[in-house]
This record gives C-alpha cells, structure tokens and sequence, in this order.
C-alpha cells in the first residue's frame, strides 16, 4: 500500500526566478486555461443552482439567466418543513451516523481476526468479502428485500441501517485487512507479555495504532453512505421514514406537478451544502484520504 | 461490549490455535464476538439474498401470497426475447464503453496539466496554484448521485434550464427550446456526460496521486533525453501508472453497468424510446412495480454476470498489453 503523502506543489514553494523558456511558458498557460474552463464547467451549474434556490417558481420558469429578483429565503423554510427535507435530513443523520459507527466497529473486528489470527477457513471469509464487494447489489435486492419482511424489519430504520451496515462491511474489512496486517507484532506481544488479554490488546492497543487507515475507511464509507440511494428506494418505502437521497427524488418527481421550483433548488442546496463546506475545510485531509484508498 | 453472545460463529472456537495458546475464556470470546458478529450480519443480510437470487431466478414467483413453481432456465429464455431488457443490456454496454474511456482520458489530460504543465526550465514542475483546480474539480465526489442528476435534469430543462439559455445566447437559436433529456438522439449522450462530469474529477485527483508518486528522477532522465511534455505523458507517465488505470477502468465500468441513481434522476422513465433505459431500472420496476420477483432476479444474474464479463475483459486485455499481472485493487 502506498501511502500518497501529499506533497506541496514545487512550483509553488520554489519558483524559478531565471528565465522560462517561452515554450514552457504557452504551455503553462494552455494548461490554465484548460483547467480554468473544466473548474467552470464543474462550479456554473452549481452557482446556478444556489441563485435558483432564491427565486420564486415564476422566475425559475422565466429567463434561466436574470438573478432572482430578491433573496427570497422562504423557499428554504418551505424546503425544510413543507417539502419535508428537514425530516429526510434528522433520517439520514440518524441511519447515516448509526450505520457507520457500526460498521467501523464491527468492521475493524472482522478485519482484525482476519489479518492476525490464522484458523481454517480464514481465506474463505476473506475471499467471500471481497465477493460480496464485487457482486452488484442489485442481484440481492429482491431476496434482501424477503429478509427484511420477514424479520419485520422492512420500512423501519433499524432495518436500514443494518443493511447499510451490512453492504459496507466488506469494503471495511477489505481495506482494514491490509491496515492491520501491516501492525508491528512486537506491540502486540509486549502487551500479551503484560497481561492484557485479546480484547485489552485490541481496543488499548492495536485499534489506536490502526487510527490513519479508520479515518480513510470512515470517510469513504460516510460519502458512500450519504450517497446511497438503491437500498432506501426498495426497503425503505414509508415516507416518513425516508431519507434525503430518496426524498429529494421524490420532491423532484412531485416538483412537475405541484411545482415549487425555488424550493426544490433550496432542497438540493441543503444536501449539498453541509458536505460541501466540510470538504472544503478539511480538503487537504480528506484527498489524502482518498487517495490513499483509492492508489492503494 | 457484550460478552454473552449466542456463539454462532462456533467453529471458529477451536481455530484459536496461534502458538497453541490455551483456550481462555478471554480468547474464546474475542473470536465468537469478533468474528463471529460481523459475520452473523454478512452472511443475513449480503450472502443469503445474493444464494437466494440464484434460486428465485430459477422459479416463476410472482407475488406476495401466491407460491413458486421451479421453471428452469425459462425465465433466462424470456429474457432473451424480451427486447426492452435487450435494449436496456445495450444501453449498459454502451455506458461501460464511453463512459470509463472519456472519464479516464479527460482525468489523465486534466492530470497531466497539474502536474507537469508547469513552466520552468530544468525540472519537470508542476502548475503554479494547481490546489485551486483539484479542489474545485473534486466537487462533484461529494455531492450525492442523486442530487447531481437532478442539478443536470433542471440544467438540461428546455426554455427555462440555463444550457438552452446559453447556448441561444451565443447565437445558437435552434437549441432556444431544446429538450436535451426528450430527444431519443442527445438523451443517451447527455446522460453519459452527466455520469462523466461526476466522475473525473475524483480520478483526476487519484491519478495526480499516481503521478506524483513517480520519482522525479525519471521524469528528468526524459526532460535531458529531449522528451516533450506530450510524448512524456503518453509513453512514461502512462505505462508508470497503468496499474491505477486498469483499477479506475473496473470500478468505472462497474458504475457504468449500474448507472441506476444517474438514469432515474435524468430520466426515471427510461427516456424517449427507452434510449436511456438501463438493466436496473427494469429489475426494479419488475420486481417491485410488477411484483415478477422470479423473472426479476433473472436479470439480476444477468447483470452480475456482465459486471464479472467486463471486469475479466480488462484484466486480460491489460494482461495482452503487456501489463503486470497484480491483484486486483478494490475500493468503494
């Protein structure tokens, strides 16, 4: 595993004061341009997005480029309340946060067992975990679905949750595995030495040394769980229940008859948001994170 | 943490054999509860329904009350004349060519530019205030599919979505009232750029990774050799970094062969003459729409077995090409 230490840009630490050649000089300057023109590409829609979400349904249905004529802050209340995002909202913190505890806990015991402890059938679950990454969840949704019912826990939370748990297990396991392997053992052994059993090993010892490739994982797995939308469509059906991803669906896809515009694009931009303004502060983290997921 | 756990994870009991340690009550129970929970939770809720569907997709189930009867392959003979799923398996395999293929040559150019774009002589560098780009181009990685598709659908909005808009601005009258997402001919290619425009800006990040983990020596060994910045992206950057590509082509075109999230907030009903319509959608509306739940999960399998097909087709054409056999990187 290659762990992509970011490093600072050496152009922008160490300019050369001397002469570029004016060759490097056009291609530089290409490249800004290029980069200028996708960094709008990605911001436009979303700055369109934000001043839409304070027009009224008139101006969103009038001329796309005027400014909204005031900022009309009310589609944020009726987004919130009305069009019940501030529900889906409560919903999604409670089965996101719930989930994702879970699945760090349970995943890093997994992972743990898997990479220190050799018994027979250990390369099975192994192996079976990386099949359950790679298999499209789409083949279980329907028998998921018959599971759920019949343990009663189908249209509840509990039940999302356990679910999201579940789908995001292997992907857990998978990446810890590599993170535990790669644990000195002589730490482990002084502290057997020392009298701590396994549990005191793992909890005092070995999960604090793991706390880099947790804070990957538990990155990877909230974006990845916000994110999910297939799961709560299909076992998750009772509106006052839902989340945001399925709630904003259903807003949108109620939007062309009861029309709301300005709330909708209020709604988008509260989802948005908050993740948004997150990542931006911690983004130096959070890319070095993910890149030492992903180049791994 | 509980101790007193139903040890289902039984056999795992006698495997606490490290060093032939002795089987303390301590040790015992650190496997049933670390091993045996989080597998209780897999093998309910991920291994039993993915066994089940192999069963379903064999029976003619239809419905909550009604039983099931084994059918065979019938459901998987039906499948190959039902020409709406036929439709639906070629609009996934036209995904999974273009969109991996134009996501990963825009990430690399856009790659490429951050990091040896820079002027200078000397040293390869790379481009002066390159954070701004990357930071903004990661954007659309933590905005949520869903929410993604439905900025575009309102973008792609005929008359009162901003690209028509634009787009007459600058004089192009004939798209003043447009329906990008309602014309059978631009509605595939809309939503591919959709998906692509979700996509790049998260491999552009990674490949930058990629990049900058090379040492820089080689890249002065080039710049002395009289290498252009064109000929050292394509025939050193490239080859350097190969194993991250063929890992952003499987997870890419898993994506593709997917594509639900994207599909439903552009166009939930499948688009004009279903030119949009992919696999999951008709799995999901004949399943929990039609209540087929038989014929359903045979199209499940079918799907799976594309995803395995397409993830095998890269390994080998990446093997033929000459690249190193490694195992594979899986992430998300």
């Amino acid at each position: 595993m290659t762990t992509t230490v970011e490093r600072a840009e050496p152009a922008a630490t160490s300019r050369a004061p001397g002469k570029p050649y004016r060759e490097g000089k056009r291609v530089a300057t290409t490249a800004h341009i290029a980069l200028i023109l996708w960094s709008l590409l990605v911001i436009l829609p979303l700055v369109w997005t934000v001043l839409s979400s304070f027009k009224s349904t008139q101006e969103v249905l009038g001329n796309p480029l005027a400014l909204p004529g005031k900022l009309r802050f009310s589609n944020y209340a009726h987004a919130w309340t009305t069009a019940g995002i501030g529900r889906y909202f409560l919903n999604t913190v409670v089965v996101v946060g719930s989930a994702l505890v879970l699945v760090m806990i349970l995943g890093a015991m997994c992972a743990y067992v898997l990479a220190r402890f050799t018994f027979p059938g250990n390369r099975l679950i192994y192996y079976a975990m990386l099949g359950g990454l790679t298999f499209p969840v789409f083949l279980a949704i329907v028998p998921l679905f018959f599971v759920l019912k019949n343990l009663s826990l189908l249209n509840t939370l509990p039940g999302l949750i356990i679910t999201y748990v579940a789908f995001a297990l292997p992907f857990t396991v998978f990446f810890l595995h590599s993170f535990f392997k790669a644990l000195p053992g002589e730490i482990y052994e002084a502290a057997q030495i020392d009298g701590a059993g396994e549990w005191r090993s793992f909890f005092s010892v070995m999960l604090p040394m793991a706390r880099p490739g947790m804070a990957s994982v538990a990155i990877f797995n909230f974006l990845g769980l916000w994110n999910q939308f297939l799961l709560p469509v299909a076992l998750n059906t009772d509106s006052k229940n839902y989340v945001l991803s399925q709630g904003m669906a259903s807003f949108a896809s109620q939007a062309g008859y009861a029309v709301d515009f300005g709330a909708l694009f209020a709604a988008v931009v509260i989802t948005v948001a908050p993740v948004l303004v997150v990542y931006i502060i911690f983004q130096r983290q959070l890319q070095v994170s993910v890149t030492a997921g992903g180049v791994k | 943490m509980t101790q007193d756990v139903v040890p289902d994870g039984g056999p795992q009991r006698s495997a606490v054999r490290r060093r032939r340690r002795p089987l303390t009550f301590d040790r015992v129970s650190f496997m049933v509860v670390f091993l045996g929970l989080p597998l209780a939770v897999f093998v309910i809720f991920v291994v039993s329904p993915f066994v089940q569907a192999l069963w379903y997709s064999l029976t003619d189930w239809s419905g909550f009350t009604s039983g099931m009867n084994f059918v065979g392959f019938d459901n998987y003979v039906k499948l190959f004349h039902d020409d709406i799923f036929l439709k639906a398996v070629r609009n996934n395999v036209e995904l999974a060519i273009v969109v991996p293929l134009v996501t990963i040559v825009l990430a690399l150019t856009l790659a490429t530019l951050v990091t040896i774009g820079g002027s200078g002589t000397g040293t390869v560098r790379g481009l002066k205030n390159s954070s701004f780009y990357r930071i903004v181009s990661f954007f659309p990685y933590v905005i949520p599919a869903i929410v993604i598709g439905l900025i575009w659908a309102q973008v792609f909005t005929p008359s009162s979505g901003i690209l028509d808009a634009l787009l007459s601005k600058i004089g192009l009258h004939q798209f003043e009232n447009y329906a990008w997402l309602g014309d059978a001919r631009t509605a595939m290619p809309a939503s591919m750029f959709v998906m692509i425009w979700g996509f790049v800006g998260f491999y552009m990040v990674l490949f930058i990774a990629a990049i900058r983990g090379i040492d820089p020596e080689v890249f002065e060994a080039a710049r002395i050799d009289g290498a252009g910045r064109f000929r050292t992206a394509v025939f050193l950057t490239l080859p350097l970094i190969r194993d991250n590509v063929q890992t952003a082509y499987i997870y890419l075109g898993i994506a593709a062969l997917d594509a639900f999230v994207y599909m439903q907030a552009l166009n939930p009903g499948g688009g004009p003459q279903n030119s949009t319509l992919v696999m999951p959608q008709q799995l999901f509306t004949t399943a929990f729409t039609k209540g087929q739940f038989g014929y359903s999960t045979a199209m499940g399998v079918i799907l799976a077995l594309v995803t395995m097909l397409f993830a095998l087709l890269v390994f080998v054409v990446n093997a033929l090409t000459g690249g190193r056999d490694r195992k594979v990187k899986v992430a998300r």
